[in-house]
């Protein structure tokens, strides 16, 4: 059944390629029902996952025979942490459909593209079988480049090349490691379950993680491969920046964990301590750069550099705290980031054709659309971690999760919290309540937000507040996944 | 031995020989009496497809399997599978050929095409060195003709030049060298050639004539130093005859190349691992390897003509395919032949392409590629489908080929990861280069006075065809693999 996830998904780009572009209207219809036909199947998988299975953590498991002549085989299942980001992904569907409305030129390709990705993330986050998480993996790279060439705004072309090859050599990396890891296993499978447990040489180890493990975080963001994220997440359309910041980067640190810290202990712990260091640079560095920043789309770009640091940091600590904590990272700010490039993209730029700072502090956008600006306002204290909100609980608890394994570093990822608030504060008063002049009170009155964009905002804010407000389903979902084998290695 | 046994072994070969004696003959009658030049090449054309289909048939249903003088022809499931692969590659030739712009001699084109495709068939159904020879020859004598027919353009008879010059400088180092190893080992048998050389100690005059044969070989793939020849002929040559080259030529040169390192020499591997370097024909392939997929690479990216980027990212492709070769192991022999049709199709469909755009913008830059989105979804679609199948992009053929050709190159010798890194590198780089055709094709728009792209109904639905096969490989690869498993099992264990 989770399997039509993603079918459902490429079903619906295949429809919307081979319909004509002349009927956008039809063209949204198809790719509103497909985003919810996904939804409806993640929320079904959600809600029917059995709590009280023990061992037996992946459910829903479909298992076929696909290449035998190299052991592939087709080989999906959730376990809790799939399905809280198979949930995300349906969720960032919906919403990006619903923020992407007035696109008007060739709406089906778009969308086409858009539910490839889509189809992608599903396919990655229920993937056992290695080759076709790399399947999945690759196939989000092209439809990248041609959403952000095709419908992007500033510097598209470079962004959208930048972006790719990032992506492409991130997965040449992880190509090289799976390779070298399924001749060095010998027993002729892609099968994760049994990878997972075949004893490496250290030697081995030493090497392949770190190679799989950077082919990863490159797509996760991390600090100093990270470049691609912020030029990338600007120059793409709002709902194409929603996905990469909300799914695609989620993508490379699911792989980390799911395949990259399973396959290697030995590697592991070996290169925990330096991944741990840079994650932390990540965390500062993105907050520094995004204090910094004039124009309102970097500085949120910087941002989920920053919250991906804390996604990586949590990971490294090798404790169910601080994992589980990564894990709620991942879901909340994948909700986050794409309210926040929703706001921005959408709501602001569409309609001032400007994201700087300083021109927007002029235009008095709080009085102009105050619904942007109330939706504003909750995205940032979601975004700066207040108490009520998804950021909040997983941000503390994979500190709680560091306090217990790496404290040394607790000390300076303090000051990254404070920068976060800094920026978050700095950004929302310029963009929404600067002092308002006299030319922009005459001005032509910006067009009202429309229906789907505040359906889309009422979605996100309500999973926000629902997770911050009602954690306990969501981590024990999450913990539960601790009593299969394959996450109980990750623990030290 | 007698002639009737002959006949049926070479049965396929001589239906073709006998279709292009009947196209020529046709030439002949049509030249004194029809004015245009359309009927002539309609009429051969539809000859050859029906030559061609009838030696599949043959191939597949009546062929007996054995081998008759010797080695000289050998029929097993891996030849067979390899003879339909290379007649199916012929027949998408013929039709890019039909739309081509018709010359005075269109009957003659189709059959030096026939002539080229027997020569190709000969090398793969031998494992003879003096039959390799002379097929080879057959085949390169035919594609000389070929590359020149387009008698109104300076650059075809250039091609045509060059492509005779480099090759028959190979040829003489081919038999030069296949002469020395005759020398050494008393036998042009493959398979006697491999046992006289279990002992491991190489041979100073064998190594020089393994070195001239690869030579020989490496012109024929287009491997770097010996690729010259190739973006000249690409670009110069009628882009059915570039096509072909690319995919039907280079398919047989590194099928009969590897079986000649893999059968006749055997003992002679040495090492080309970090660290553990041992001398044998697997470093002078890994050189060769190396170089190509660098050299390939890197110039790909700076063309401004997508035949000369489509040659340079073949010698690129050389290079990976070469790498498989290394291995020597039979599971990265199937590997290496699996790539080799994947490629082969891929390159035969975007050459289809580029011919339609030449057709209509009269040129191949880059930007003569503009606003063919909007001409031709279609075709543009499938443009995308060879390009990105090409850099190895699921869920298209090309990403499952590479996947399977690096893991086998790994798995016979883990110190060679470092040229799977390089070769991993060096496909992520290509996508830059395919990407600028992409972006050409969806996101630059052409100026209202050029003329608009648009194809024939054959050539929509061959590149179609071609580009359904692209994804269909791509999501189910099993259904050529395991034909090529049960064959190359079948060989490996004779």
């Amino acid at each position: 059944m989770i399997a039509w996830t993603f079918l459902s998904a490429f079903a619906g780009a295949i429809l919307l390629l081979l319909l004509p572009p002349q009927y956008p209207r039809l063209a949204r219809a198809i790719a509103l029902t497909t985003a919810c036909v996904g939804f409806v199947f993640a929320l079904v998988a959600f809600l029917s996952y059995d709590r009280n299975a023990g061992a037996a953590t992946f459910q829903f498991i479909i298992q076929k025979e696909w290449i035998p002549t190299l052991g592939i085989g087709f080989y999906v299942g959730a376990d809790g942490i799939s399905l809280l980001l198979v949930l995300l992904t349906g969720i960032i569907a919906i919403t990006g459909v619903l923020f992407s409305w007035n696109i008007e030129r060739s709406t089906s390709r778009f969308f086409a593209l858009f539910f490839l990705i889509i189809g992608g993330a599903y396919g990655v986050f229920l993937s056992l079988d290695i080759f076709l998480f790399l399947v999945f993996y690759e196939i989000v790279i092209l439809p990248k480049y041609l959403l952000i060439t095709g419908w992007g705004s500033t510097n598209k072309e470079y962004g959208a090349m930048k972006l790719t090859l990032y992506s492409i050599l991130g997965s040449a990396l992880v190509l090289a490691a799976i390779m070298a890891t399924y001749m060095a296993a010998g027993i002729y499978s892609f099968n994760l379950m049994e990878l997972a447990f075949v004893k490496y040489t250290p030697a081995f180890q030493i090497w392949a993680f770190p190679l799989m493990f950077v082919g990863f975080a490159v797509l996760a963001g991390m600090w100093p491969f990270h470049t691609w994220a912020p030029t990338g997440h600007v120059a793409a359309p709002t709902a194409v920046s929603m996905l990469l910041a909300g799914v695609v980067m989620k993508l490379g640190a699911y792989g980390a964990m799911r395949i990259a810290m399973p396959l290697f202990p030995e590697g592991l712990i070996e290169w925990r301590f330096f991944f741990a260091i840079l994650a932390v640079i990540g965390i500062l560095y993105g907050a520094l750069v995004a204090l910094a920043q004039r124009d309102l789309k970097f500085v949120i770009g910087y941002s989920s550099i920053s919250h991906m640091g804390f996604v990586l940091l949590g990971l490294l600590t090798l404790t169910t705290l601080g994992i589980s904590g990564a894990v709620l990272q991942m879901f909340s700010h994948g909700i986050i980031a794409a309210l926040l490039f929703a706001v921005v993209g959408r709501m602001i730029y569409d309609r001032t054709h400007t994201r700087d700072l300083t021109a927007l502090s002029k235009l008095g956008l709080s009085k102009a659309i105050p619904f942007a600006a109330v939706t504003f306002v909750i995205a940032c204290a979601a975004s700066m971690g207040l108490p009520g909100f998804s950021g909040f609980i997983a941000e503390i608890t994979i500190l709680l999760g560091a306090w217990l394994s790496v404290p040394s570093l607790l000390w300076i990822v303090a000051p990254g919290l404070i920068l976060t608030v800094a920026f978050t504060l700095k950004a929302l008063h310029l963009s929404f309540f600067g002092e308002t002049t006299e030319a922009a009170t005459h001005s032509a009155p910006l067009p009202a937000i429309t229906l789907p964009e505040k359906l889309g905002s009422i979605i996100l804010i309500t999973v926000t507040l629902l997770v911050g407000l009602f954690p306990t389903p969501f981590l024990e979902l999450i913990l539960h996944s601790f009593n299969g084998e394959l996450m109980r290695t990750l623990l030290k | 031995m007698n002639y009737l046994e002959f006949t049926t072994f070479l049965l396929p070969e001589i239906i073709l020989l006998i279709t292009a004696l009947a196209v020529i003959g046709l030439g002949f009658v049509c030249q004194n009496t029809a004015s245009s030049t359309a009927t002539p090449n309609k009429l051969s054309a539809a000859i050859s497809t029906i030559g061609i289909l009838l030696a599949g048939a043959v191939l597949l249903f009546l062929s007996p399997e054995g081998n008759i003088l010797g080695s000289m022809i050998v029929l097993d499931p891996l030849t067979r599978l390899f003879k339909v692969a290379l007649l199916g590659m012929t027949l998408i030739s013929a039709l890019l050929l039909l739309e081509n712009r018709p010359t005075h001699y269109g009957a003659e084109n189709f059959a030096m095409l026939l002539f080229a495709a027997i020569g190709m068939l000969l090398i793969i159904g031998t494992e003879e060195l003096l039959m390799i020879f002379v097929g080879l020859e057959l085949t390169g004598l035919a594609l000389y003709t070929l590359v020149g027919f387009a008698q109104n353009d300076k650059r075809s008879a250039e091609a045509a030049l060059k492509y005779f010059l480099f090759g028959s400088v190979a040829a003489g180092f081919l038999l030069y060298g296949l002469s020395l190893i005759f020398g050494v080992s008393g036998s042009t048998e493959l398979r006697l050639i491999g046992k006289a050389f279990q002992k491991g100690i190489p041979d100073p005059i064998l190594t020089a004539g393994l070195a001239m044969a690869l030579a020989g070989f490496g012109f024929k793939v287009a491997a770097v130093p010996f690729h010259l020849w190739s973006p000249d002929v690409y670009q110069g040559a009628p882009p059915p005859a570039a096509a072909f080259i690319a995919s039907g030529s280079k398919v047989a040169g590194f099928f009969i190349l590897a079986k000649v390192v893999l059968l006749g020499f055997a003992g002679l591997e040495g090492s080309a691992g970090w660290g553990n370097f041992a001398p044998g024909w697997v470093p002078m392939i890994g050189l060769l390897a190396a170089l190509s997929m660098v050299v390939g690479n890197l110039a790909a990216l700076v063309q401004q003509s997508v035949r000369r980027l489509l040659a340079y990212s073949g010698i690129g492709h050389a290079g990976f395919i070469l790498l498989a070769l290394m291995a020597g192991t039979p599971f990265a022999f199937m590997a290496m032949l699996f790539y080799v049709v994947i490629y082969g199709i891929a390159t035969l469909g975007a050459f289809g392409i580029v011919a339609v755009v030449l057709r209509s913008r009269n040129g191949d830059s880059l930007k003569d590629f503009a606003g063919m989105g909007k001409d031709s979804p279609l075709l543009a679609f499938c443009m995308v489908v060879f390009l990105a199948s090409l850099a190895g992009l699921p869920p298209l053929a090309g990403f499952f080929g590479k996947f399977y050709l690096f893991t086998s190159a790994i798995g016979a010798d883990k110190s060679l990861i470092w040229l799977v890194i390089l070769a991993l590198f060096m496909s992520a780089v290509s996508l830059y280069y395919y990407l600028l055709v992409v972006k050409q094709i969806f996101f630059a728009s052409a100026s209202d006075k050029t003329p608009t792209i648009h194809a024939s109904c054959l050539t929509n639905w061959v590149c179609f065809a071609l580009a359904l096969v692209t994804i269909g490989l791509g999501c189910f690869p099993e259904l050529l693999l395991h034909p090529i498993r049960v064959a190359v099992e079948s060989t490996f264990l004779r």
